[in-house]
């Protein structure tokens, strides 16, 4: 418990800590009425209720069409099921500039649905949900997909022998047991959608403004910090609020399942009602996911003979000092840092809050976790730039500090997918394992270990795309020049001229393959016998 | 928490530390006297011979830090001015010079070769507390095809953009949150005057303006005159974006076009400096006055252009045959002191806002 209050502490609580004293402290006078200044304007009032409702919505949306999806993943079996979940995840890790430009091809000017329908959704609040279903959807996929893979089928099979309905079944046996992976994961997107801040960006236009775009621009363009300082706190105030929410509705549903080794769980789809399911789940993973990724491919596939990617050999000197290709290599060593700094953090962690006599001040713990998703980048960062300058802890010009603050937002992934599963086992085991003699450390690996493997891998999968497409904490702290995939797409894309759109799209797609590849890997990392009981 | 469960963290930091092995790992410079430190934007650039002539020659190594976009930069640098993340700092423009200079952000250094820039780009005289280094101009850019296909005579100032024959015709940035879009506004402040924008923006309102959030969506998705605009089915035959933007459509198309597909409304334009000045507490303030000499001098002036897309503020240093064929400076572009930008921006900003979004 102890590392990971410290590394909270030290990389998140201190460093935001501080700059929002440097924008609320005049003189070493708190100015508190600078609050109800920020509040009473109608401006931020209307942000602030746009950016509530947008997550609200989007959060909705997200759970409606992932779901199914979550189940189809769980219990059915079918070819291509592995590469398919890999596939569903890559749209996480992509920056948010090229998204909106591939969803732009989707609901954009001459996009799919204007031909099909003549529908143009862009600039409007539309566009902005479905991207976040685009984005979030993985999200929901893996955390509820994870445990319900593993929930033993013959719990809803006894019910329908007594007589349930299927449906009646479902809602009375496996929805309680998977209502803290849901609750999980809609927390997750709503507090994703409530800081978004590059989709709502691109995809709303202008008019649309949301409290993570207000306080980028009070701290970037106007440099008001005491206005920027106050929106910190409402956005605070206001993540605050949905995590004790959350936990007020998940606290009471935890009970000990009884888990089983996923494998046994899927089988080929069966009856009608089976593969009509996964045939909406896989129609929509397509229109929504698939299509607007082929279409950056395919753009990236523009110029002959892989023209771009070609291009992106070689350093022009000009936009790179290294070729742009290196970027991959830079990307990959900060991710492989940030997931083992995030599944060593979250998982300490989690452990520690698993345990049934945890107390009160450690369940507060598992809330503080979580607010790292809930601060905008730009906070952080220019928080680490005053918190952390003096030695021994000047890392401002360490290459080290980039994967810390990618890891900040990792942790809580970690924690998220880990914690429903370690709730999960049954303690009475753990107790066993204790009355015959092994030690705490052997419990753990031999009881605990074997039967959250399976969900430690999604969680490192989770750290490590999200450090992959990690692109706000990337930018805000300084660094040499060595730049990330996103970063280096975002660099092409800021230039006029055929070849660097083409080169963006090309570092975006094999970003995207990158990515799908590390994931295939850990999926096959799992060892096929998990714990047998 | 279990003494075990210590080791295993230990483990895995140490995991850590390995994995970054592999990493170019820059040391803190601060001590140390032989490495100068620049800090910049993103969009600093210069060809690696370039950098390579300069620490042979002046014996320092440079290390480049870079920190997000023009305006965090500045903002971070200020917030850092007591204990600086560098010695010298690239890329400060005059809509944020005001901001600089008063918060005490440089010291005073007059570069070896500020006799030979030009006078109109030193726009701290008294003090030198920056030195000019390149400017830029945003400007309107047109579609050539379209204009040649409607025989329309394309824009040529500011007054022109509101008439009726180029109704729905323009794209522009948001001036809250991306640079060219501010600079727009700027020009037509300069150009209208305090009050006058005003009515001008309401013009162009009715006259069909689209704003859009980024430079990269105007130009890459609306503007129907970059070769990925088209494509996109761009249908705004006029956006803003810079003077030497059809140079780069020229250098970085698939094939090489004989003309630029693109022109520049060349009464539209805004000027943009950036200067590059010494870091107040710099630890090595030798270092830095060596890498401002180098940043004036004619090597690095003839180099820039290409990694940059800006001009040089050298007398005589010579501009790429691209830049004079498809894209030379503006002639009379809008300009405005730093002081003023200062006072204004903010409320011009905010009224911008509520007059042309809401």
């Amino acid at each position: 418990m102890a590392l990971p209050v410290a590394f909270f502490a030290l990389f998140f609580a201190w460093p935001v800590a501080a700059i929002v004293a440097r924008g609320l402290k005049v003189d070493g006078a708190w100015q508190f009425g600078r609050i109800t200044d920020v509040l009473t304007q109608p401006d931020i009032r209307h942000v602030l209720w746009f950016t509530t409702w947008q997550a609200l919505a989007s959060t909705a949306l997200t759970l409606l069409l992932a779901l199914p999806a979550a189940h189809v993943f769980a219990r059915l079996d079918f070819p291509g099921k592995q590469l398919l979940r890999a596939v569903v995840t890559v749209p996480f890790v992509l920056p948010t500039v090229v998204v909106g430009t591939a969803f732009l091809a989707l609901v954009g000017r001459g996009g799919l649905l204007d031909e099909v329908g003549g529908v143009r959704l862009d600039t409007t609040v539309w566009a902005i949900l479905l991207a976040h279903v685009f984005f979030n959807y993985a999200v929901v996929v893996r955390t509820v997909g994870g445990l319900w893979a593993q929930l033993d089928p013959r719990q809803e099979e006894a019910a329908r022998m007594l007589g349930a309905s299927p449906f009646h079944a479902w809602r009375k046996v496996t929805l309680p047991a998977l209502a803290p992976a849901v609750a999980a994961a809609a927390l997750m997107v709503f507090l994703f959608t409530f800081t978004s801040f590059g989709v709502v960006q691109i995809l709303g236009g202008p008019a649309f403004s949301t409290l993570e775009v207000e306080i980028y621009r009070q701290t970037s363009e106007v440099f008001d910090l005491s206005t920027a300082a106050v929106l910190t706190l409402v956005q605070f105030v206001a993540v605050g609020a949905i995590l004790a929410v959350h936990a007020w509705t998940v606290r009471r549903r935890e009970t000990p399942l009884r888990l089983v080794a996923s494998e046994v769980t899927a089988r080929r789809p069966r009856g009608a009602g089976q593969w009509a399911l996964l045939a909406g789940v896989l129609a929509t993973i397509a229109l929504l996911l698939v299509l607007p990724l082929a279409v950056l491919v395919r753009r990236s596939l523009d110029a002959p003979g892989f023209g771009y990617y070609r291009a992106l050999m070689n350093a022009d000197g000009g936009t790179f000092l290294v070729a742009p290709i290196h970027a991959v290599w830079t990307s990959l060593q900060y991710a492989v840092a940030a997931t083992v700094i995030a599944v060593v953090i979250g998982g300490l962690a989690a452990a520690a809050l698993a345990r049934r006599d945890a107390g009160r001040l450690v369940r507060g713990f598992d809330a503080l976790l979580m607010l790292p998703l809930g601060v905008s980048a730009v906070t952080v960062g220019f928080g680490f730039l005053i918190a952390l300058d003096k030695p021994p802890l000047d890392l401002r010009q360490s290459w080290i500090l980039v994967p810390l603050a990618q890891a900040l937002v990792g942790a809580p992934f970690v924690v998220r997918t880990m914690l429903p599963v370690l709730r999960a086992v049954d303690g009475r085991l753990r107790e066993a394992a204790a009355v015959l003699g092994a030690s705490p450390w052997r419990v753990w690996r031999e009881v605990d270990l074997p039967l959250v493997r399976r969900a430690l891998l999604v969680a490192a999968g989770f750290a490590f795309a999200v450090s992959l497409g990690e692109f706000g904490a990337t930018v805000f702290i300084a660094r040499p020049d060595n730049p990330t995939l996103p970063v280096a797409v975002a660099r092409l894309l800021s230039r006029p001229g055929d070849l660097n759109y083409g080169q963006a799209m090309a570092l975006s797609t094999i970003l995207m393959v990158v990515c799908a590849a590390a994931l295939l890997i850990l999926e096959r990392l799992r060892t096929d016998r998990t714990g047998e009981f | 928490m279990h003494k075990k469960t210590l080791v295993a963290a230990a483990v895995g930091l140490g995991l850590i530390s390995l994995s970054a092995c592999g990493t170019s790992e820059t040391k803190s410079s601060s001590a140390d006297s032989k490495t100068v430190t620049l800090v910049s934007h993103d969009s600093w650039a210069v060809s690696k011979s370039v950098l390579d002539d300069f620490e042979k020659q002046s014996g320092y190594k440079v290390h480049v830090l870079k920190d997000g976009d023009a305006g965090q930069a500045v903002n971070k640098a200020i917030l850092t001015k007591d204990n600086p993340q560098g010695d010298v700092f690239f890329g400060v423009d005059n809509t944020l010079l005001s901001r600089a200079l008063d918060n005490g952000l440089f010291e005073s250094y007059t570069a070896k070769g500020l006799d030979k820039v030009g006078a109109a780009y030193q726009l701290d005289q008294a003090q030198h507390r920056v030195t000019p280094v390149d400017y830029g101009d945003i400007c309107v850019n047109y579609d050539k095809a379209y204009f040649g296909k409607h025989k329309l005579t394309p824009p040529q100032s500011f007054a022109d953009l509101a008439k009726p024959e180029y109704k729905n015709l323009l794209v522009t940035e948001n001036a809250a949150t991306s640079s060219p879009g501010l600079g727009f506004l700027l020009g037509s402040a300069a150009q209208f005057g305090d009050q006058g924008w005003q009515d001008y923006w309401k013009k162009l309102k009715a006259n069909g303006v689209k704003v859009v959030d980024g430079w990269e969506q105007a130009y890459y998705q609306e503007f129907s005159g970059s070769s990925e605009g088209r494509k996109a089915g761009g249908d705004r035959p006029l956006v803003v974006s810079y003077a030497s933007s059809p140079p780069a459509e020229v250098i970085y198309a698939k094939k090489r076009p004989s003309t630029a597909p693109t022109g520049v409304a060349n009464g539209t334009c805004f000027r943009q400096i950036e200067f590059a000045g010494l870091l107040s507490n710099a630890k090595n303030p030798k270092g830095a006055k060596a890498f401002i000499d180098f940043l004036v001098s004619r090597e690095f002036q003839e180099d820039m252009p290409l990694n940059m897309y800006v001009y040089p503020v050298l007398k005589g240093a010579k501009v790429p045959a691209e830049f004079t064929a498809y894209g030379p400076a503006a002639q009379h572009p809008e300009t405005m002191a730093p002081g003023k930008i200062a006072a204004n921006r903010d409320q011009w900003v905010k009224s911008w806002t509520s007059l042309v979004l809401k």
